[in-house]
C-alpha cells in the first residue's frame, strides 16, 4: 500500500546547475548566519564582505555561463522557469543589487559608520545608543539578510508556480521589512517605515495567497502553464477566475507600488536607510516587475484582453498621480519615491501591450531605470549635514558651486529620468511608448507624454537648485566616498549614458531572450 | 564612401567642447583660442563644402555618409546636405564665431563652461540641419535643450531659473508629443513599406499614409515645431528666456535654433506629410498673419529691449512660416533667405544691445537715452541692425520679406494684404526703440557710456556687410535652396500658380 502510493509521486528532478544562482545566494546567507554565530565580533564585517561580493560575482558568473540557448528549460518539476527573460532579470538583479551592496559596505561617509543602527534594539536616542555608537559596533546580521533576499528575487522571477511565486515573495520581502527599520539616523522614522512596510506588505501577500487560492480552484493547479490551459478550457463560472485575477493583480501591483496601491512607497523610501532605498528601488522594483510579467503573460496569457484595459487605467493613473505628487515634494527621497511609482507606470505602460517587443521594453526599462535610480541614492548618500544625509531638496541650493562632480553626475540621472535623449532613459522610454503603440495603446502614450513633461519640472528643478541657485549658508557639505559607493556611482553612470549613446548593444542581448517558457 | 566632411565639420565644435570640459590642466590651449579657432575651421569647412556644392544637381542630398545606429528599428546615423541645410549650416557657422568674439565678457569667471555649452549648440545646430534621419534630427532635437538650459540658468539675469525652466518645459512639451508622432510614423510605415526606417527620404519618396494618420501625425511634427520656431499663441517662452539670457545666448537660441522649427516644417513636414500640409495650411496661414501682427504689436508696447527683440523676432517666424505654407517656390525660397536675414538680423540687436547693457546692466528702455553723442559708432550700427530687421530695401531681409509676401499674395490674397501691415508697425517699433534709447535728451549717465572700440566694430562688420550683402546680390541663396525647394514642391505636388494675364483690347 505504502509502496504504491510512494511509487505515485514522482522524484522530483532537480536541475542542480541550473538553479546554481539561486542556490549559491542562499548557501552564502546560510554562511552568513553561521559567520554571525561564529566570528568573533572585530573580524564579522570582513567575513560578510567577502561572502557577499564572491558569491554575487559567483552567481553573476553561473547566469552568464548558463543563460545562452542551451540553458532554457523549465526546472524543478515545472515550478521554476528558467527562460530567457529569466536570465535577464536574475542578472539584472545580481547587477543591481551589488551596487547596492556597496552601498550597504560603505562605512566613509557618515562619521559614526555605516548607514544602519549600531544596535537596532536599543532605544533611539538613548544612553545605550550613544554607548554602542561609541563603541563602534555595527549590525552586521543586515548581510545575511541582503543575501536572503537577494534568493528570494532571483527566485521570484523565475518562479513558474503560484505557491513558489509565493514562497519567493515572502522570502524577498521579510528581510527588507527588516532592514528598512535598522537605520542610523532618524531611527523612528526608520522603525514606522519599517512597521508600516510590514503591515502593508503582509496584507498585500495575504491577498495574492487568497487570489492564488481562488486560481486553483478554478483551473486545478497552480503551475503557469498548467493555469493558462485550465482557463482556456474550465467551463467553471467567470466570477471566480475574475476574483482570482483581480486579487492576484491587487497583490503584484502592491509590490511594483503601481497607483491605487502606491502608498507605502513614499514613507517606505524615506524612512529606510537610502542603502536599502537603492535596494527597494533597484533590485525590488526589477523582481517585482519580472513577477509581474511572468504572471501576467504567462498564467493569465489567454485572458489579455480581459485585464489589460485596467493595466491601462493603473499605468495612465500611476504615472499621473506618481508625477504630479512628485511636484509637490521638498524632500529628495520622498521625490525619488515619487518618481518610482511614476517611472513604474512607464513601465506598465510598455507592460500593457502584452507582445514581444513588450517584454523587451520593459526589461531595457526596468536595467536602465534600476541603475539611474541606485545612482541618484548613492549620491545622496554623499550629499550630508552634521546629522546626517541632506535629503530636503531647497538646502542644495548651490552645490555645483561646492562639488560640481557630485551635481553634474546627479544632474545626469535627472536628465535620464526626464528622458532627455542620449541618456539610458529616452532608450527606455522610447521602448515602452514603441511597445504600446505596436500594442494599440496609442492613447496611453499620449498620457505618457504629458506625465513626462509633468515629471520633467520636478527633475529639471533638481538641476536648477544645484546649478542655478546661490549657495545658502551652513548649507549641506559633500564628503569624498570610499571605493566602494565610487564604483557604485560610476557604473550606474556608465550605464547611463552607454545605454543612452548605444542602445543597440542591449537591444541586441534582449531581443534575442524575450520568449517566456510556458 | 567618398571623404567625410560633413562628419568633419559636426566633429570639430564637439571634440572643442570636449577640450572645454576636461580639466584645464590637461589641455595647453587656452579657453578662448580653443572656442574660436574651433568655430573659425568649422566655417572654413562650411566654406570648402559650399564652394563643392552642385547647384545644377537634382539629387535631394550631397555628401552622404551613413553608419548603422540602431538596426533593429532601422536608425542609422545619417548625415546629408541638400540646399537648405547648406544655407542654414553656413549661418550657424558664421554666427558663432561673432558670438565667440563678441561676448568675451558674459562667461566672466565662468567663461570656459561659457564656451563649452556655445560650442555644444553650434555642433547640435548642425548636426539638427544636416540629419537625414528622422530620429537623429529628434535626439539632436531633443538634446539642444540642454545646452541653452545650462546658458539660461548659469549666466542669465535675476529670473534666470524661472526662465530656464520654462523654457526646457516647452521644449520638452513639443518634443515629447513628437516622440509620439514619430513611433506612431515608424509603425505605420514600417506597415506599408514593409520595414521599419526613419530615413527622410525613404519616408517622403515612399510613403502614402491613408489621411487620418496623416493628419494626427503632421499635427504632432507641427505642434513640436510651432512650439520651437516660435508660432503665437506657443510663443511665451521666448521673450522670457530672451529677457533673461545674455544677449550671446539668445543670439544662438533665436538666430540659429529657432530656426530648427521653421526648418523642419520645411525638410520634414512638407516632404513626408503633403496631403495634411496642404490641408492645414490655410489654417497655418492663418495663424502666422495673426502672430506677424501680434508679434509686431505687443513688440511696440514693451519696456525691455530684449523683450522688444523677441517680439520682432515672433513677427518674423510668422513672415518665414507665411512663405513656407505658401506652397509658391518664391514664398519658400523667401523664407530661406529670411531666415538668413533674420539670424544676422537678430545676432546685429543683440549683439550690439548688448555692448549697450552689458555697460548698465540693465535692459528697460527708459534707462537710456541721447546715446548719440556718447556712443555715435553703436548708435550707426544699433540703426543698420534695426533696419535690416525691418526690411529696409538693400537690405537682405526686404528680398526675403518682399518674396515672401509676394507668394503668399499668389495664393492667399487677402492675409497677405493683412500681413503687409507689419511693415508699417515695424516701422514703429524699431524707429521708436531706436528714438527713445539713442536719440532725445541725454540721460544724467548717458555720457558715461563707452563707444564701440575697433576691435568691437570689426567683430560686428560681417553681419553689416552679409545683410547688406545678400540685400543687393541674393543669387548665392537662392542658387543653393532652389534644387531643394523645387523636390519640395514636387513631394508636396504643386506647382507655381501661373500668371493670369488679362488679354487687353485696344480700342
Amino acid at each position: 500500500m505504502i509502496q504504491t502510493v510512494l511509487n505515485s509521486i514522482p522524484t522530483p528532478s532537480f536541475e542542480y546547475a541550473l538553479l546554481s544562482p539561486i542556490l549559491i545566494m542562499f548557501f552564502a546567507a546560510c554562511l552568513g548566519v553561521l559567520v554571525e554565530a561564529f566570528v568573533s565580533i572585530e573580524k564579522r564585517r570582513f567575513a560578510h564582505l567577502i561572502i557577499v561580493f564572491t558569491s554575487l560575482l559567483f552567481a553573476f558568473f553561473a547566469v552568464a555561463l548558463q543563460s545562452g540557448p542551451n540553458g532554457r528549460a523549465l526546472v524543478a518539476n515545472g515550478t521554476v522557469a528558467l527562460d530567457g527573460p529569466g536570465w535577464i532579470l536574475q542578472g539584472t538583479i545580481l547587477l543591481v543589487a551589488t551596487l547596492s551592496a556597496l552601498l550597504f559596505a560603505e562605512s566613509k561617509v557618515d562619521p559614526l559608520g555605516d548607514a544602519f543602527a549600531s544596535r537596532a534594539s536599543t532605544l533611539p536616542g538613548g544612553e545605550e545608543e550613544k554607548t554602542v555608537t561609541k563603541l563602534g559596533w555595527t549590525q552586521t546580521e543586515i548581510w545575511p539578510l541582503f543575501l536572503f533576499s537577494i534568493c528570494g528575487m532571483l527566485l521570484f522571477v523565475t518562479a513558474n508556480d503560484l505557491l513558489v511565486l509565493f514562497v519567493a515573495l515572502e522570502v524577498m520581502s521579510l528581510p527588507l521589512y527588516l532592514l528598512a527599520g535598522l537605520a542610523r539616523r532618524r531611527r523612528l522614522l526608520s522603525q514606522e517605515a519599517s512597521l508600516k512596510y510590514f503591515i502593508l506588505g503582509a496584507l498585500a501577500s495575504a491577498i495574492l495567497l487568497f487570489g492564488s487560492a481562488l486560481t486553483y480552484a478554478y483551473t486545478g493547479s497552480l503551475e503557469f502553464g498548467q493555469i493558462s490551459n485550465g482557463i482556456s478550457s474550465a467551463n467553471n463560472s467567470p466570477g471566480l477566475l475574475t476574483a482570482a485575477i483581480a486579487l492576484v493583480a491587487v497583490g503584484m501591483l502592491f509590490k511594483v507600488g503601481a497607483v491605487p496601491f502606491h502608498q507605502w512607497v513614499p514613507d517606505v523610501y524615506m524612512g529606510s536607510p537610502t542603502p536599502v532605498t537603492s535596494f527597494m528601488a533597484g533590485a525590488v522594483k526589477v523582481a517585482a516587475f519580472g513577477g509581474l510579467l511572468r504572471v501576467f503573460y504567462v498564467a493569465f496569457g489567454a485572458l489579455v484582453w480581459d485585464w489589460r484595459p485596467l493595466i491601462w487605467v493603473v499605468a495612465g493613473l500611476t504615472m499621473v498621480v506618481g508625477s504630479v505628487i512628485a511636484l509637490a515634494q521638498s524632500d529628495f527621497k520622498r521625490m525619488l519615491a515619487y518618481s518610482s511609482i511614476s517611472n513604474g507606470g512607464f513601465i506598465l505602460v510598455g507592460f500593457s501591450a502584452t507582445n514581444r517587443p513588450a517584454i523587451a521594453a520593459v526589461l531595457i526599462y526596468l536595467i536602465a531605470y534600476a541603475f539611474a535610480t541606485v545612482g541618484a541614492f548613492a549620491l545622496l548618500t554623499l550629499i550630508r549635514e552634521q546629522a546626517g544625509e541632506s535629503s530636503t531638496l531647497i538646502r542644495w541650493k548651490g552645490l555645483g558651486k561646492k562639488s560640481p562632480l557630485v551635481a553634474a553626475l546627479m544632474s545626469l540621472f535627472m536628465l535620464s529620468f526626464a528622458g532627455i535623449p542620449l541618456t539610458s532613459g529616452f532608450t527606455a522610454k522610447f521602448g515602452v511608448f514603441t511597445a504600446a503603440i505596436s500594442g494599440g495603446a496609442t492613447a496611453l502614450v499620449l498620457v505618457g507624454v504629458l506625465a513626462s513633461v509633468i515629471a520633467a519640472v520636478f527633475y529639471v528643478r533638481v538641476i536648477i537648485l544645484m546649478f542655478f541657485s546661490d549657495p545658502i549658508p551652513d548649507g549641506p557639505f559633500v564628503v569624498v566616498p570610499s571605493v566602494f559607493t565610487t564604483i557604485a556611482i560610476t557604473s550606474s553612470a556608465l550605464v547611463t549614458i552607454i545605454l543612452g549613446l548605444f542602445p543597440q548593444l542591449i537591444i541586441d542581448l534582449i531581443s534575442s531572450a524575450s520568449v517566456f517558457l510556458r | 564612401m567618398n571623404f567625410p566632411w560633413l562628419l568633419i565639420i559636426l566633429l570639430i565644435p564637439l571634440i572643442a567642447s570636449v577640450l572645454l570640459f576636461i580639466p584645464k590642466k590637461y589641455v595647453i590651449f587656452k579657453d578662448q583660442q580653443i572656442a574660436l579657432y574651433s568655430s573659425l575651421i568649422t566655417l572654413l569647412f562650411v566654406i570648402v563644402v559650399a564652394l563643392q556644392f552642385d547647384t545644377s544637381s537634382n539629387a535631394a542630398t550631397q555628401f552622404d555618409i551613413s553608419f548603422d545606429w540602431i538596426p533593429v528599428f532601422g536608425i542609422s546615423f545619417h548625415l546629408g546636405l541638400t540646399g537648405i541645410s547648406l544655407v542654414l549650416i553656413a549661418l550657424t557657422a558664421v554666427l558663432t564665431p561673432i558670438v565667440i568674439l563678441a561676448t568675451e565678457h558674459e562667461g566672466q569667471k565662468k567663461n570656459r563652461e561659457f564656451l563649452m555649452w556655445i560650442l555644444l549648440i553650434e555642433a547640435s545646430a548642425l548636426a539638427v540641419f544636416l540629419a537625414r534621419d528622422l530620429f537623429l534630427f529628434y535626439v539632436v532635437f531633443e538634446a539642444m535643450l540642454v545646452p541653452i538650459f545650462f546658458l539660461v540658468g548659469r549666466f542669465g539675469g535675476p529670473r534666470k531659473n524661472a526662465a530656464a525652466l520654462k523654457f526646457i518645459l516647452f521644449g520638452l512639451a513639443g518634443g515629447l508629443v513628437m516622440l509620439a508622432a514619430l513611433i506612431w510614423l515608424y509603425f505605420a510605415a514600417a506597415t506599408q513599406l514593409g520595414r521599419g526606417t526613419f530615413s527622410i527620404s525613404a519616408l517622403s519618396n515612399e510613403l502614402n499614409l491613408d489621411i487620418w494618420t496623416e493628419r494626427w501625425l503632421f499635427l504632432g511634427f507641427f505642434f513640436a515645431f510651432a512650439l520651437k520656431a516660435p508660432m503665437v499663441p506657443g510663443h511665451t517662452w521666448l521673450p522670457d528666456t530672451a529677457e533673461q539670457a545674455t544677449p550671446g545666448t539668445s543670439t544662438m537660441l533665436i538666430g540659429i535654433l529657432d530656426k530648427v522649427g521653421t526648418y523642419g516644417m520645411l525638410a520634414i513636414l512638407l516632404p513626408i506629410f503633403p496631403n495634411a500640409s496642404k490641408e492645414f495650411a490655410p489654417a497655418i496661414i492663418g495663424f502666422a498673419v495673426f502672430g506677424v501682427i501680434y508679434g509686431a504689436l505687443i513688440a511696440i508696447a514693451q519696456k525691455d529691449m530684449k523683450r522688444t527683440f523677441a517680439y520682432i523676432s515672433i513677427s518674423h517666424f510668422g513672415f518665414i512660416v507665411m512663405g513656407i505654407f505658401s506652397f509658391t517656390s518664391i514664398g519658400m525660397i523667401g523664407s530661406t533667405i529670411y531666415m538668413v536675414a533674420h539670424g544676422l538680423s537678430t545676432a546685429g540687436l543683440f549683439l550690439t544691445a548688448g555692448y549697450l547693457i552689458r555697460q548698465k546692466d540693465n535692459s528697460l528702455i527708459q534707462n537710456f537715452g541721447g546715446l548719440t553723442k556718447a556712443a555715435p559708432v553703436m548708435t550707426g550700427l544699433f540703426l543698420v541692425a534695426g533696419l535690416a530687421s525691418i526690411a529696409l530695401p538693400g537690405m537682405a531681409g526686404f528680398v526675403a520679406e518682399f518674396m515672401v509676401l509676394t507668394g503668399t499674395f499668389q495664393v492667399y490674397k487677402i492675409p497677405a494684404i493683412i500681413a503687409t501691415l507689419a511693415i508699417v508697425l515695424a516701422a514703429i517699433y524699431m524707429l521708436w526703440l531706436y528714438q527713445r534709447v539713442f536719440t532725445g535728451n541725454e540721460n544724467k549717465d548717458s555720457k558715461n557710456i563707452v563707444d564701440l572700440n575697433k576691435k568691437q566694430i570689426l567683430i560686428l562688420s560681417p553681419i553689416v556687410v552679409l545683410t547688406v550683402l545678400f540685400g543687393f546680390y541674393p543669387t548665392p541663396i537662392i542658387k543653393i535652396a532652389e534644387t531643394s525647394i523645387a523636390n519640395t514642391m514636387t513631394y508636396v505636388g504643386v506647382t507655381d500658380p501661373q500668371p493670369i494675364i488679362e488679354k487687353v483690347v485696344s480700342k
